[in-house]
Parts: C-alpha cells; sequence; structure tokens
C-alpha cells in the first residue's frame, strides 16, 4: 500500500496575479509514494511543484480530488489523525530564513516537533537537539545562535534538523538542498539515503537539478503546467522522454568546459 | 561597448577586508589580487563563507556594515580609481536573488529610470538606452514589461531586468554575484547564454562568483578558487578542470563530477 497519495487532485488559485483571475496550479494530479521510496518531482518554476507539496503536507486542501496517507483522505481525518500525520509527513522548505522564528534560538526552534509531536523536553530533548545538529554537520554552540546568525545554508540545515526530530516517515524536500554548496548537497542526500536504509524513509525529492533527482531518486515525475507528463525509472541509460522532461535534460549543465571561440 | 577607447582591464590588488568580533579583528579576506579582462569572464569560486562576495563588494567600497576594507585598490587600464567613483559607472554588479534586488512598490520603469537620472544621462536618451538594453537582454514585449511591478514577474524575467539596468548603464565591466543560483535549470541556461553572449560580442569583462563548477564549465574563460579569504590557485578553466594543482580545487571538482554518473577528476 502507497504511503501518500493523489487521486486526481487539483487546485485552483482564485487571486491569481494581475489580470490572470483564477489560475490552476494543479490539475487532476494522481501520485503514489510507497515506504521507503524516494520520488523526483521535477519541473521548472512555476508549474505547481510547490503547491503539490503544500497538498500532500496537508498545508492546503485540493479544490478536487484527494490527498491519502495509509490509505485514508486527509479530509476525514480528526486531531489525533493530524498529530499522528505531521509526525509522519515534514516538510522543509526553500527559503529558510522565511521558515523560522526570528526570535528563537536554533535549540528552541528545533525543540518545537520534539515538546508537540513526540513529547519529549529538558535532558532528552537537549541530547536530541545535540545529535540531530550533529546528523546535518552544524557544531553543537549553534544551539544558543539566533536565524541571523548563521549563513543560509547553515539555517536550511537546521530546517532539515527540525524536520528530522519528528522522525517522519516521509519527508517532503521543496528545493531543500538547492541552495547549499554541492558539498554540503551531497552530505545532506548521503544522510538521507542513510535514513531511507536504516529507517525506510520515504522522499518526495521536489527539484530543478536532474543531476541531484538521478543520483538519490528512484523514479522520476515530470511536471508541466500543473499536470505530471512523465514519470520514469532512475537507472541504466537514464533519459527523459516528454518535451519538457526532454528541455529539463537539455539544460543540464556541462561536465567539463569545451574549447570555445575567443572574443576578438 | 567595443570601440578601442573603452577599457581593457579591471585590476583589483591585494584586497584586505575584516571585521571585529567580541573585540578581536578577524581578517576575512587576505590579500586578494584579480585580474578582469574585457571580453572574458573570470570566474570565482570556492565554498559559502569563503569570501567571494565580499571580494566583489568590498573592492567597490561596498561592503555590508561591520565589514571594512583594510588595503587593496582597484585600477582601470593602469590607472588606480576610488571605488565609489566606479561603481554603477565602470562596474556594474549582479546579484543572486532578484526579487529582493527591485523595490516592490516600484515599477520596471521607475527602476530603469533611476540609474540614468543619477549618471545625469539627458532625458531624451535614458528611455531609448534602457529599451536596447532590455532587447540585448533577451526582454521581449518591452512597454508591458516596463509597466509591471516586481510581483508581476518571474524571478527570470527579473534576472534578465537586473542584467539589462547594468547594460543600460554602459558599465564595460559586470560583476555577477551567482547570477543564476534560485533560477531553474532552463532559465538557468538562458542566463548563462545570454552573459556569454554579452562578453563575446560587446565585449563585456565579467567577474562571475559562483559555488556551481557546471556554470564555470559553461561560462567562465578563467577560474580564480578561493578559501578562507584566500586566492588559492588562478588558471585557465581547462586547466582547472583538467590539472587542478591545490586540494582545494581538487575537492570541488571531485564534488561536481560526482554528479556526473562515468566521470572522475583528473
Amino acid at each position: 500500500m502507497s504511503l501518500l497519495a493523489a487521486r486526481g487532485a487539483s487546485r485552483i488559485y482564485r487571486n491569481g496575479p494581475a489580470g490572470r483571475g483564477g489560475a490552476t496550479a494543479l490539475d487532476q494530479v494522481s501520485l503514489d509514494i510507497a515506504p521507503g521510496e524516494c520520488v523526483a518531482l521535477l519541473g521548472r518554476s512555476g508549474c505547481g511543484k510547490s503547491t503539490l507539496a503544500r497538498l500532500l503536507a496537508g498545508l492546503e486542501r485540493p479544490d478536487a480530488g484527494e490527498v491519502r496517507f495509509a490509505g485514508r483522505s486527509l479530509s476525514t481525518f480528526g486531531r489525533a489523525d493530524w498529530r499522528a500525520f505531521r509526525c509522519a509527513v515534514q516538510l522543509v522548505f526553500q527559503d529558510p530564513v522565511s521558515a523560522v522564528n526570528p526570535r528563537e534560538t536554533v535549540g528552541q526552534i528545533i525543540a518545537e516537533p520534539l515538546r508537540h509531536l513526540r513529547g519529549l523536553t529538558g535532558v532528552a530533548a537537549t541530547g536530541q537537539i545535540q545529535a540531530l545538529l550533529r546528523a546535518v554537520d552544524l557544531p553543537a554552540d549553534a544551539m544558543g545562535r539566533l536565524p541571523q546568525q548563521l549563513s543560509g545554508g547553515q539555517l536550511q540545515r537546521v530546517c532539515i534538523a527540525r524536520a528530522l526530530a519528528a522522525q517522519p516517515q516521509l519527508l517532503i524536500l521543496d528545493e531543500a538542498v538547492s541552495n547549499l554548496d554541492l558539498h554540503l548537497q551531497i552530505q545532506m542526500l548521503d544522510l538521507f539515503a542513510r535514513l531511507k536504509h536504516d529507517r525506510d524513509v520515504s522522499y518526495l525529492f521536489i527539484t530543478h537539478d536532474l543531476r541531484l533527482a538521478e543520483r538519490f531518486c528512484d523514479r522520476v515525475l515530470v511536471m508541466c503546467d500543473g499536470r505530471l507528463v512523465e514519470e520514469t525509472r532512475v537507472g541504466g541509460a537514464f533519459a527523459l522522454t516528454s518535451p519538457e522532461g526532454r528541455a529539463l535534460q537539455d539544460a543540464i549543465l556541462p561536465a567539463m568546459p569545451f574549447r570555445r571561440a575567443r572574443a576578438g | 561597448m567595443t570601440s578601442s577607447q573603452s577599457p581593457r582591464r579591471l585590476v583589483i590588488r591585494n584586497l584586505g577586508v575584516e571585521t571585529t568580533r567580541h573585540g578581536v579583528a578577524v581578517t576575512l579576506v587576505d590579500d586578494v589580487s584579480l585580474d578582469v579582462r574585457a571580453g572574458e569572464t573570470l570566474a570565482l569560486v570556492g565554498a559559502s563563507g569563503c569570501g567571494k562576495s565580499l571580494t566583489c563588494a568590498a573592492s567597490l567600497d561596498a561592503a555590508p556594515p561591520g565589514v571594512r576594507r583594510t588595503t587593496g585598490s582597484i585600477a582601470i587600464d593602469g590607472v588606480e580609481q576610488a571605488p565609489a567613483d566606479i561603481r554603477g559607472r565602470l562596474v556594474a554588479t549582479i546579484l543572486q536573488n532578484p526579487r529582493s534586488a527591485f523595490n516592490p512598490v516600484r515599477t520596471m520603469r521607475q527602476h530603469a529610470m533611476e540609474g540614468p537620472a543619477a549618471r545625469g544621462a539627458p532625458a531624451a536618451s535614458r528611455e531609448q538606452r534602457v529599451r536596447a538594453a532590455m532587447a540585448d537582454a533577451g526582454l521581449e514585449d518591452v512597454d508591458r514589461i516596463l509597466d509591471l511591478h516586481p510581483f508581476e514577474m518571474s524571478g527570470g524575467m527579473l534576472q534578465r531586468m537586473m542584467i539589462a539596468l547594468a547594460l543600460a548603464s554602459g558599465a564595460p565591466f559586470l560583476f555577477a554575484d551567482e547570477p543564476t543560483t534560485d533560477l531553474d535549470l532552463i532559465v538557468q541556461r538562458d542566463i548563462l547564454n545570454l552573459l556569454l553572449r554579452l562578453t563575446r560580442r560587446q565585449g563585456l569583462g565579467v567577474l562571475l562568483v559562483t559555488h556551481d563548477m557546471g556554470v564555470v564549465a559553461a561560462l567562465a574563460d578563467r577560474v580564480a578558487v578561493m578559501d578562507a579569504g584566500r586566492i588559492i590557485e588562478t588558471a585557465p578553466v581547462m586547466d582547472i578542470f583538467n590539472r587542478p594543482t591545490h586540494p582545494v580545487t581538487r575537492n570541488l571538482l571531485d564534488a561536481h563530477l560526482s554528479l556526473y554518473p562515468g566521470r572522475s577528476a583528473a
């Protein structure tokens, strides 16, 4: 059985950008994520990737269709169901600065899910916070710092630590590593792969970088104008076939420089 | 910009930048020298926090508060210049996040007219120059775009607009600080092609700050590698990729090539 699924999910924003009333952000999207599976969601800016992430995380409701967790529609959830769901499904956003309270220290930020979702406080919580900081390669003394005292990449790792604090079964990463240096991106992907191996954690890895998707994921979904247009398994001579998938694959930056005609 | 009188070479020499932490001076940029030539892209690469962006900003005396330039000079064609005098005139700058670089309550037209007005350009020629620059930056439908506010535009359009404003300034040198980091892959490729065209056809000299060796491979002619505030290696792009000499360069390259199955560092 799939862990998290969308069935014909649509989302229409009635107050679209100026001059465009009623923009369809998502158009009848269906997908399944199995336990321990890693699915990449690929597409250019504005194609609806983040809207789908918000629907799957239960932050917004679909205007049509439904999102199902462990076989049950989120629309039937009661208080206890939501609590269990929040533990099981965590989301990391692209912009870490807007995802944390600027007045809380790193320790307080990570303590929140520990307290509310796992009931951990005091010494038990502190031990967990230190372990989480180690896992994302931040020093233990980061605990006392405020968001503004960290770089963007450091703060993003705090957000990843906060998501991991809930011990989720599924992590939705919405361009969550895009702003990190490459070696940190790879380090985070290795951490995610370890959790996948040890605890059967699933991932929805939203990105526009096919190189990372290919390295980390089992399956690639391509999205265009609010619809899923392609699904391809990763492995062997991996090649996307839809026009949108081809366009994304063609835009991958070169591995090596090539000799160019000189100026003048 | 292609006339024989236009500047050919920008040299940053012995740049030093420091800040104060807990009453102690901390060096952030240490004796950095760079050489940007017309018609070429020099990539400045290194891990985040190594001092790349600060080098760009401090060389133009535009470092953030609390950070001071302690040493260094900037010269154009061998003549030393006051940084504040060449900023926006001989050196234009574009930044990583175009959305935060624009005033949210002003239209593109208002943004476009501000620079030329500040430089004292005659009113009649201002808009004409901006329109030409927008076309060069690949923005079609100029009339419509000039009336738009930042929130009505995509990140890619805003970055093109930022490049257009840089071109409209007529500055022969461009400092581009992570110009494509927040853009999607397709828009990134288009912007990199645009920058390549501007260096080749219009003779723009570009100092490109990036952490992505794919961007370096696509655009750079020469590469300076920075680590902990110092330049540790400078070489033509082919040499950096094929014969890196410093371990830091090799690590950057290994991480980059690990994303391309079937390849490994030289």
